[in-house]
């Protein structure tokens, strides 16, 4: 086993642990040093309802090449204590090829994990912690980890100092004692994975969760106002620009609820300075009427919004698919308006910088669906490349005599006059209003506005952003956002099967492309539908909007049981 | 406005857009609309430099009217707009204005924090004490028992009192209004723009249609016995003794307004990736 999984391209590691047992720290230390040493790759959470203190679990998988699907099972499972692991048991996979660790005073295996037939191995964890001056079990289970997938100690030991260098000398001295103690520990214990390249060099990897990468894209996209009401799990989109906006001339607001930090986003836009705000369903919820007044009123802004499992307040912690209808259809009247999504973590960055050029440019408001599972992944990738959209709002440059801000113009985008600029006043309104924004009831005027506001998002050039297409065959796996890892990679499996099978990943879901998409399905006689909904929300939308010259079928589940590739693999074989 | 006509002292005509209002004849809002402009030209503000924004009701009519920059939103989040637009763009002078019902009933939560919050902008309220644009249904300032259809009999539900709330929230300056003065009126709105942090001005604004009765209010107002103040606790007890029918300021706070960064642009860049690198 130690050979195979040695030689595997990846390998996937769980550390679990209830509050206060430090599984997150071991989990990211580990993560950490193996992206140091040249590990692509992936860490994800999940936590139990407590605030602070409950279970955790983190969840690592390391790769050899760029991936952000999560594997099938777990090769380890180390479990520094048993508590509550029911709770999230399911989530965490076991064969019986897999390895558990545990403490030997820790009590015997649950069922719901030994049940997996998954050899055993019970080490003192916490006894050996004593050994050593504030010695931590958690430093003792990084010890073995480092072991198994042998990082070096010099690197690890560099990772620590910079880590917890803050908490002083003697602290840091503490766990590299522990972690030396937890490595012999795993002495007769198999390597799991060794890394066979070179370190890459320094600057040429990054380490960034989606929530981060997404506050960063919108920052290079020229987002300089935010508005924030805190949501669990779109906070750190939030928190992350609130610190990153000052150095640019830039601010944030905290409102008092969602209603307030949408219309602060468009008041702050109409007042020329690129806005965005960031939620989460329940607040989204909430934003729908005003995002319908940034459609009537053409004032550009962008919504982040990172979502977890529904209805009402729903799964907080958990991520689901579940807000495409509302993103889509949720507005009142006709409403034309963008809709975008994230492929994976580092594509947050590229989509949500995408996202702001995409408002800006069409003077609309646009609505980015990231979720809770690649919003608060960290994920080991290659820096990703400078991109210049040559993002620039189309605005009145000089006062003119009868100004229209509303302008009935072939591309459907009119100048829009900042205010400061004399000459350029005008009401915004969201009342259906004349070109020069009186409002209006006259079916002319309304007629012809509902026209330029949605011809200027279907004229407009997507370019081939609007979708990953990768690889040929007759079946394709259509999907969206963070379930397009594991679209990809069962489509990279089922190619080694021989079986050819075509990844089309939607990253504009509004406005959809009709020709796109049937180029994109030409050939196509089958295809998969794969989402994390209940009710398939994707698959009735695909149906819906597109004309699809195959059969098709959907493999959809609700969340919090992240869908993995072998699950898509099978499906696909099984369908005759 | 070309360079040469800036040159010449604006008056308040030039602060009207020439749109004919919806109102109706007789509406107490005609006042404020000839006050707001006149307080705007006696300021010599540039009309591109002001923002007239508003949410929904007959009273959310007037930024049209102006030839300011305007912005009319949606029902009740007309203070989140101006919040939002006073700090992407502290240079302009942002007025908030709009009904009672868009301000203390769909949007009474937001007034509360506007209030605390501070940020220099002036909020006008069109107190009618009925929804005008919606045909004649109590507001949160109606009498409880003022007969409608929707409430037969009356709401039976106290009245809010928006200067108390406002003072308590953490307002900077107060001060109540009658349309039917349109001159003091206009004074008080000049005031509120200079004065720092979120200025609330409750102007009695009759709505001649759906409340024929406050055409009474001429006879009912008075200006205000006392002086204004500065201090929070004096202008609490005054407002406890208050009949509603009090004109004029009644407090000038001196709390420090929200802090407003100078120098939001969109064309500087800072390099972030050193943060993510492994
Ligand atoms: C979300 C929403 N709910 C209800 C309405 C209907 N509505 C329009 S104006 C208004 C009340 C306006 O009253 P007020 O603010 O006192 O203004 P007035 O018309 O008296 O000047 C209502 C309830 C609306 N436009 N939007
Ligand atoms: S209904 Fe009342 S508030 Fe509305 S315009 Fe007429 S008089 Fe004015």
């Amino acid at each position: 086993m130690t050979q195979e999984l040695a030689s595997s391209r990846s390998v996937s590691i769980a550390v679990a642990g209830s509050g206060g047992a430090g599984a997150m720290t071991t989990g990211n230390l580990l993560f950490d040093v193996a992206a140091k040493q040249g590990w692509f790759g992936t860490l994800t959470r999940t936590l139990g309802p407590q605030i602070r203190g409950g279970e955790a679990a983190a969840m690592v998988r390391l790769t050899t090449a760029p991936t952000s699907s999560p594997d099938d099972f777990f090769h380890v499972l180390l479990a520094i204590d048993w508590k509550n692991v029911e709770r999230f048991a399911a989530e965490i996979p076991l064969t019986s090829d897999s390895i558990i660790i545990s403490d030997v005073d820790g009590g015997d295996v649950p069922e719901v994990i030994s049940r997996s037939g998954a050899k055993i191995v019970q080490l003192p964890i916490a006894k050996t912690a004593k050994q050593i001056k504030q010695g931590r079990p958690n430093m003792i289970a990084l010890g073995i980890l480092a072991e198994m997938v042998s990082l070096p100690e010099r690197t690890l030991s560099d990772m620590l100092e910079k880590k917890l260098g803050r908490k002083g000398q003697e602290a840091v001295q503490s766990s590299l004692d522990t972690i030396k103690l937890g490595r012999e520990l795993a002495a007769d214990l198999p390597v799991v994975a060794k890394a066979d390249f070179e370190q890459p060099a320094p600057g040429e990897r990054m380490v960034i969760s989606g929530n981060e990468a997404a506050g960063w894209g919108a920052i290079k996209g020229g987002i300089r106002f935010v508005a924030a009401y805190p949501i669990t799990p779109a906070t750190e989109v939030l928190e992350w620009m609130s610190s990153a906006l000052p150095k640019l001339g830039g601010s944030l607001v905290q409102a008092e609820d969602e209603l307030s930090s949408i219309n602060m986003a468009i008041g702050g836009s109409y007042g020329g300075i690129p806005s965005l705000t960031a939620t989460s369903g329940p607040g989204l919820a909430l934003m729908t009427e005003s995002i319908g007044l940034a459609v009537a009123s053409e004032v550009p802004v962008v919504i982040v919004n990172v979502m977890r499992g529904g209805p009402s307040t729903g799964l907080p912690t958990k991520s689901e698919q579940s807000d495409l209808n509302i993103a889509i259809y949720g507005l009142h009247g006709d409403a034309p308006h963008i809709v975008t999504a994230p492929m994976a973590v580092e594509d947050c960055l590229f989509t949500a910088q995408w996202s702001v050029h995409l408002a800006e440019s069409l003077q609309a408001p646009a609505i980015m669906l990231s979720d809770q599972f690649m919003g608060q992944a960290r994920a080991a990738v290659e820096k990703p490349e400078e991109i210049d959209f040559g993002t620039k709002r189309e605005v009145l440059t000089e006062g003119v005599e009868g100004y229209e801000r509303y302008a009935v113009t072939d591309s459907g985008v009119s100048p829009m006059a900042i205010p400061g600029l004399p000459g350029g006043q005008y009401t915004a309104d969201g009342l259906e209003h004349s070109p020069t924004g009186t409002p209006s009831t006259q079916d002319a005027h309304h007629a012809e506005q509902m026209d330029k506001r949605l011809r200027k998002l279907t004229e407009f050039d997507y370019a081939d952003h609007w979708a990953a297409i990768e690889g040929d065959g007759d079946i394709a796996i259509v999907t969206w956002g963070s379930t397009t890892g594991a679209a990809r990679e069962a489509a990279e499996r089922l190619r080694e099967f021989g079986i050819n099978a075509k990844l089309i990943a939607i990253r504009l879901l509004s406005p959809v492309q009709p020709e796109k998409m049937a180029a994109a399905l030409a050939g196509v006689e089958k295809m998969l539908v794969v989402e994390q909904t209940h009710s398939a929300q994707f698959f009735r939308y695909v149906r819906a909007q597109y004309d699809l010259p195959c059969q098709a079928k959907a493999f959809n589940r609700a969340g919090p049981i992240i869908i993995r590739p072998g699950e898509i693999v099978n499906e696909i074989k099984n369908w005759s | 406005m070309n360079q040469a006509a800036s040159d010449i002292a604006l008056v308040a005509s030039d602060y009207k857009s020439g749109l004919k209002p919806v109102w109706c004849p007789g509406c107490g809002d005609y006042s404020v609309l000839q006050a707001l402009t006149k307080a705007m030209a006696s300021l010599a503000l540039k009309p591109e430099d002001v923002a007239v924004i508003s949410g929904i009701g007959c009273s959310s009519r007037i930024p049209a009217y102006t030839s300011t920059y305007g912005f009319h939103g949606v029902h009740g989040r007309s203070l989140a707009l101006s919040t939002g637009l006073k700090v992407a763009r502290p240079e302009l002078t942002v007025i908030c204005t709009g009904g009672d019902g868009d301000g203390f009933s769909i949007g009474g939560n937001h007034f509360m924090h506007a209030c605390r919050r501070n940020v220099d902008i002036t909020y006008i309220v069109m107190d009618n004490q009925v929804y005008g644009m919606t045909k004649g249904q109590a507001s949160p300032t109606t009498d409880p028992f003022w007969d409608s259809a929707l409430t037969p009999g009356g709401t039976g539900v106290s009245p809010f009192h928006p200067l108390v709330i406002a003072l308590a929230s953490g307002a900077n300056f107060l001060g109540r209004a009658f349309s039917g003065d349109p001159k003091g009126t206009a004074a008080m709105i000049e005031e509120a723009i200079q004065h720092p942090g979120f200025s609330f001005v409750q102007i009695l604004s009759p709505c001649v249609t759906y409340r024929p009765d406050q055409k009474d209010w001429r006879n009912k107002v008075r200006p205000a016995p006392v002086e204004a103040t500065s201090d929070p606790a004096r202008a609490a007890r005054r407002l406890m003794t208050d009949d509603g029918f009090n004109i004029g300021p009644l407090y000038r706070g001196e709390r420090e307004p929200f802090k407003l960064n100078q120098n939001n642009s969109s064309t500087e860049t800072y390099d972030f990736t050193g943060q993510f690198e492994v």
